[in-house]
C-alpha cells in the first residue's frame, strides 16, 4: 500500500509513452502525451505531501497548522496550465500535415524530398 | 523498420526504465513523510512576510517570480506558434461567403436546453473568474486558474450555438492587445521593483494587513495581469481552431 | 501511510490512463480524456492541492476535448475543401 503511490506514477508514465511509441494517429498521440505529463503532475504533488496535513492556505487553517508543501504545487499549477497550450501546438502541427498529406498517421509522414 | 521491430526497440528499454524506477521509488521517503525543508521555511514565513494567506500565489509570483515569467512566456510562444501555424497559407483563401457544404450537410440545431444553460452560464463564470483572479492571494486561485475560467466562460456562448455573437464578442484585436499587455505587464511590474531601488520583480509596494484584498503588495497587480494573459491566450488558441473547423450558419 | 480514499483516487486514475490509451479513435478518446481530468482533479483534491485542482478542471473537462473534436472536424471536412 506504501508504494502505491509512487507506482502510479511510473505507471501513468510507460503507458503514456507505448501509447505514443504504438500511436496511428497524431490526435491519439497528443492526448497519450497529456497523459505522460499528469504522471509527473502526481509525482509533483506526491512528493510535498504530508500525512495529516492540510492544503497550504492560511485563510481559515491557524497558520501554525501542519500544511502540505506550496513550492511544489507551484510548479504543478502553471505546469499544467502550459502543457494544455503547447498540446494546441502540437494539434496545430497535427492540422497542417494532414492538410498535406492527406492522413493522420504518423507512418505516412514521410520526408518529402524537394 | 516495422511495425514490431519498433515495439520490440521500445519494450526492452521500457522494462529496463521500470527497473530503475521501482529502484528510484524505494529511496524517496515514503509516502506522507515530507522530509525537505524548503516547505516548511515557507509555510511558517509566508503571512509574516508577505501578509499573504496564499503561500502557493506567494511561491509563485513573490519567491519564485522569475520562474513564473518563463512560464508565462512559454504560453506566450505557444499561442504565436499556432497563429503562425494556422494562419491563412499562401495556397489557401478565405471563402468569401459561407463554405458551400453548408446546404448540403444536416447539421442539427443546437438544442434549446443547451443554449439556454450556456447562455445562463456566461455572466456567473465572468464573475468567478474575476473573483478567483482578484482573490487570488487570500484563498485557491490565481491568475492561471482565473484566466482559464474567463477564457470558458467566452466559450460558453460557442457552446450555445451562437458562433457569430461569439466572434463579435471577442473580436481578434483585442484578444492580441489584451495578451500584450498581459505579458508585458508582469516584466513591467518587476521594472517597477527595479526603479524603486530594490532588485527585479521584489515586493516593493506596500504590503497592506493580510486578509484584504488590497494585501501583499505587488501580488494582486500580477494575478491580474496574468490572468488577462492566459484567458486571452487560451480564447485566441480556439479562435484559431475554430476559424479552421466551422462552417457560419449567419 | 496510504489512506483509504486516497487509494481509490489513485486507482481510478491508473484505470482512466490505461483507457485514455488503450482508445485509439480519437473521438470517443476526448470523451474518456475528459473522465481522466475528472479523476486526476479528485486526486489533487485529496492530495490537498486545491489550486491544482482549479486549474486542472477546467484543462482537462473543456480545452483538451474542444480542441481535439475542433481538429478532428477539420481533417473529416477538410478532405473536401
Amino acid at each position: 500500500m506504501d508504494v502505491m503511490p509512487f507506482v502510479l506514477a511510473g505507471w501513468l508514465f510507460l503507458i503514456g509513452l507505448y501509447g505514443i511509441v504504438t500511436s496511428r494517429n497524431f490526435i491519439h498521440l497528443v492526448m497519450c502525451l497529456g497523459v505522460l505529463q499528469a504522471s509527473t503532475y502526481v509525482l509533483l504533488l506526491e512528493i510535498g505531501y504530508k500525512a495529516g496535513g492540510t492544503a497550504p492556505i492560511f485563510f481559515d487553517a491557524h497558520p501554525g497548522a501542519k500544511a502540505v508543501d506550496p513550492v511544489v504545487q507551484a510548479l504543478t499549477l502553471t505546469d499544467v496550465v502550459v502543457g494544455v497550450t503547447v498540446a494546441a501546438l502540437l494539434m496545430a502541427l497535427a492540422l497542417q500535415t494532414h492538410k498535406r498529406t492527406g492522413s493522420l498517421d504518423p507512418a505516412d509522414a514521410r520526408i518529402m524530398a524537394g | 523498420m516495422t511495425e514490431r521491430g519498433r515495439i520490440w526497440l521500445f519494450a526492452v528499454p521500457a522494462v529496463a526504465v521500470g527497473v530503475l524506477l521501482v529502484w528510484s521509488f524505494a529511496g524517496l521517503p515514503s509516502f506522507g513523510h515530507y522530509r525537505g525543508p524548503y516547505g516548511n521555511v515557507i509555510n511558517a514565513n509566508a503571512i509574516p512576510q508577505r501578509h499573504t494567506t496564499n503561500a502557493v500565489a506567494a511561491v509563485n509570483f513573490d519567491y519564485r517570480g522569475f520562474d513564473t515569467i518563463g512560464e508565462e512566456y512559454i504560453l506566450f510562444a505557444s499561442v504565436i506558434g499556432v497563429s503562425a501555424l494556422l494562419r491563412l497559407q499562401r495556397r489557401e483563401r478565405e471563402l468569401p461567403q459561407p463554405p458551400d457544404h453548408a446546404p448540403r450537410q444536416r447539421a442539427p440545431e443546437t438544442a434549446d436546453s443547451v443554449t439556454v444553460i450556456c447562455m445562463g452560464l456566461v455572466a456567473p463564470l465572468v464573475l468567478l473568474s474575476l473573483y478567483i483572479v482578484v482573490h487570488g492571494h487570500l484563498t485557491p486561485g490565481g491568475g492561471f486558474q482565473g484566466g482559464v475560467i474567463l477564457a470558458s466562460a467566452f466559450l460558453m456562448v460557442y457552446l450555445a450555438g451562437r458562433y457569430v455573437t461569439f466572434r463579435q464578442l471577442s473580436p481578434k484585436s483585442l484578444l492580441d492587445a489584451g495578451e500584450g499587455l498581459g505579458a508585458g505587464g508582469f516584466v513591467l511590474v518587476g521594472f517597477a521593483g527595479m526603479l524603486a531601488g530594490a532588485a527585479f520583480l521584489e515586493n516593493v509596494l506596500p504590503l497592506g494587513q493580510t486578509g484584504k484584498v488590497f494585501s501583499a503588495g505587488t501580488l494582486p497587480i500580477i494575478n491580474l495581469s496574468v490572468g488577462l494573459e492566459v484567458g486571452t491566450g487560451l480564447l485566441l488558441v480556439m479562435w484559431e481552431f475554430l476559424e479552421q473547423a466551422l462552417m457560419v450558419r449567419a | 501511510m496510504t489512506g483509504v480514499l486516497q487509494a481509490i483516487a489513485m486507482l481510478t486514475v491508473g484505470v482512466f490512463g490505461l483507457a485514455v490509451v488503450l482508445n485509439r479513435n480519437p473521438l470517443p478518446q476526448a470523451v474518456v480524456f475528459a473522465f481522466f481530468g475528472g479523476s486526476l482533479v479528485v486526486l489533487f483534491i485529496v492530495l490537498q492541492a486545491p489550486d491544482v485542482s482549479l486549474s486542472a478542471i477546467v484543462v482537462g473537462a473543456m480545452a483538451y476535448p474542444l480542441m481535439t473534436v475542433l481538429t478532428l472536424a477539420k481533417c473529416r471536412n477538410g478532405s473536401r475543401d
